[in-house]
């Protein structure tokens, strides 16, 4: 590679790095949810730290979920060309 | 000024003659048209513009009020964004097609009846697909029949619903519908189509990402936008479009966590985002119709600038396939910095454009007491993160590095993703003038600290989510691949089906004695005299010829109606 490691994001390390400070970030943000006083339409969404679970775990299951529907419906890039 | 002449008319004529301009002048004519128009939509005055009696009808070719001034603004804007960004592009049939398509979008958003809508909505079709066939493969050249096919069914519905509507003792008047007969119905799956409902979505992901790197940026924000306003004038309050539009969310994000070509990852979010606006239309209520129109508004400007982001991209590096890409931030820093702009406004982060309109779809749903859609419409609100705010940005501009070193996209480009990006920083974070252009007086708080805390949560820890399982190796790579959509019924079953057909058929015929041998041997001459090399209907291809002869049909129909 021409221009070798001087881009910072290069570095595993530094990725790590922004990679825990995100986790210090979504910490920080459910902790704030004890001082904040939220009026929820629902009684559900009013729980501790909703949102973030719900983030989460939807994520998860959302990629999961796509993964499996790649077994089904992936075909070759050509497929309509042949 | 004359409030009777049709706005749309400046940019479809200006269209028309601008491959007549030499080079400079064009440019200056392409950029200066929206600018004309959107001064003259400001001019106008509210009410009903160039009534025409026309066979006991009255047509309305001019209706300004707040939802359709919202809408042609919208539309000029994008207009407008759309020449800086294609400035560079020597090839004047697309510059011209561009903007006829803009003029005719902008002519059936202003259309006060059923027939001036109807000509503008045809128009819309077979001006746009001239972008896709503009890149000039075999390949688009297909995809663009496929697409041209299903808009013009589009329109079809929409005039054939038009007609049952007639009979049924209603008017030619373009408002409020009640989905009470055929008619209505009819009109209802017309605009369907254009708002990719379930089933009939896939013209959009199968067409859209065949287009050329600037055209891609020009249908992204008309056509569906048309339908959403449509829908909105038409059939606001209509229970089932709340299903309908839930769905719309939903199935896209699966597809688009798997799709390796990142213009179509995006022509998937776009579906996803108008599932977000057809749910508010059918809640029907101020807060909905306000947020689905405000969120209409901010996605044709952070949808254009994702779109930008990649055209740029499909421009320097050649390709948009995930798998290909990766480090691009080296060789296009100011590309990816406005790709994450676009990123973080349709993710809705506080202080970007859909935190302000998105949020009030949801409080909307939330106040008619709809747990279960608001849950699902909150896990399709992680899905956009995943797919528009983090697959996109991440796989073009960071990732593996591919090894691609190119330049920075041209200074047009550049300066056309600065004003969106602009755009959409401005409407996060002062929402109050776009709630000022609102159909409907805005009673809605977007800032408070409930909201920004819970916003703001739920997108780091669904950020977490991607981060990890990329981390962890569970997230699927990118191949080299297409996924069975919809599409599949009609460009491979139907396909086979017509073949296996046609086989029987002959089969059959060569079983047959000899008097159905002449006959169908009579029939083949005449196939032939009207298809065959020298055919009159051999002349354009047989699909096309198809439409052309049902909407001949179609017309003749309506003028003897009449008659």
């Amino acid at each position: 590679m021409p221009d070798g490691n001087k881009y910072w994001l290069d570095r595993p390390e530094n990725v790590a790095r922004l990679y825990r400070g995100l986790w210090a970030l979504g910490a920080a943000l459910v902790l704030t949810d004890l001082v904040v006083h939220r009026h929820e339409d629902f009684g559900f969404a009013g729980w501790f730290g909703f949102h973030g679970v719900y983030g989460f775990v939807g994520i998860v299951v959302l990629v999961l979920a796509a993964k499996a529907l790649r077994r089904a419906v992936m075909r070759a890039e050509d497929y309509y060309e042949r | 000024m004359s409030a009777d002449f049709p706005v749309a008319l400046i940019l479809i004529a200006g269209g028309l003659l601008l491959p007549l301009l030499p080079g400079r002048l064009r440019a200056a004519a392409l950029l200066l048209l929206p600018v004309a128009a959107f001064a003259w939509l400001i001019a106008l005055p509210h009410g009903e513009h160039a009534r025409i009696e026309w066979l006991g009808q009255t047509l309305v070719l001019v209706r300004v009020d707040r939802l359709s001034l919202l809408f042609g603004y919208a539309f000029l804007i994008a207009a407008f964004l759309n020449a800086i960004f294609s400035l560079h592009v020597k090839d004047a049939a697309q510059h011209s097609a561009g903007l006829v398509y803009a003029g005719s979008a902008l002519g059936a958003v202003f259309a006060g009846d059923l027939l001036t809508l109807f000509i503008y909505w045809e128009l819309t079709a077979v001006s746009s697909v001239l972008l896709i066939w503009a890149t000039r493969t075999e390949r688009a050249y297909r995809a663009g029949m496929r697409y041209v096919i299903v808009q013009l069914a589009s329109g079809m519905l929409l005039i054939a619903g038009t007609l049952l509507h007639l009979m049924q003792g209603g008017s030619l008047h373009f408002g409020q519908f009640r989905l009470d007969g055929a008619g209505s119905w009819l009109i209802f799956a017309g605009f369907g189509i254009k708002c990719s409902f379930p089933l009939l979505h896939n013209w959009l992901q199968d067409a859209y990402p065949e287009a050329t790197a600037t055209g891609m940026v020009v249908l992204s924000a008309f056509t569906t936008k048309l339908g959403i306003y449509a829908l909105a004038r038409g059939f606001a309050g209509a229970e089932i479009l709340v299903w309908i539009g839930t769905v719309m969310t939903l199935f896209p994000i699966f597809y688009a966590v798997i799709e390796n070509d990142l213009r179509r990852v995006l022509a998937y979010s776009v579906t996803n985002q108008l599932g977000f606006m057809v749910v508010g239309i059918g809640i029907g209520t101020e807060l909905a119709v306000n947020g689905a129109v405000a969120h209409a508004f901010a996605d044709i400007l952070f949808k254009a600038l994702l779109l930008m982001s990649m055209g740029a991209v499909l421009l320097r590096a050649g390709t948009v396939k995930g798998s290909e890409l990766g480090g691009l931030y080296k060789s296009m820093p100011w590309t990816a910095g406005f790709c994450i702009v676009g990123a973080a406004s349709i993710s809705a982060f506080p202080l970007f454009s859909a935190f302000v309109t998105k949020s009030m779809i949801m409080a909307a749903v939330a106040v008619e007491g709809h747990a279960f859609i608001w849950l699902l419409l909150l896990f399709a609100s992680a899905g956009v993160l995943e797919h528009a705010g983090i697959k996109i940005p991440y796989f073009a501009f960071f990732a593996h590095d591919s090894g691609i070193r190119c330049q920075e996209a041209p200074p047009n480009m550049l300066a056309a993703m600065a004003l969106a990006s602009l755009l959409c920083v401005g409407i996060g974070v002062f929402p109050a003038a776009l709630y000022a252009v609102l159909p409907y007086p805005v009673d809605y708080v977007p800032y408070t600290a409930a909201h920004v805390l819970t916003q703001t949560q739920l997108l780091v820890f669904a950020v977490l989510g991607v981060f990890y399982l990329m981390r962890s190796g569970i997230y699927p790579p990118e191949l080299n691949s297409v996924n069975l959509d919809f599409d599949w019924i009609y460009r491979r079953l139907g396909r086979d089906l017509a073949w296996t057909s046609a086989a029987t058929v002959s089969r059959w015929l060569a079983g047959t004695g000899r008097a159905a041998e002449s006959a169908a041997g009579g029939v083949i001459t005449a196939l032939r005299r009207h298809h065959g090399p020298d055919g009159a209907l051999a002349r354009t291809p047989p699909t096309g010829s198809m439409a052309l002869w049902v909407m001949v049909l179609l017309l003749a129909y309506l003028l003897f109606y009449y008659l």
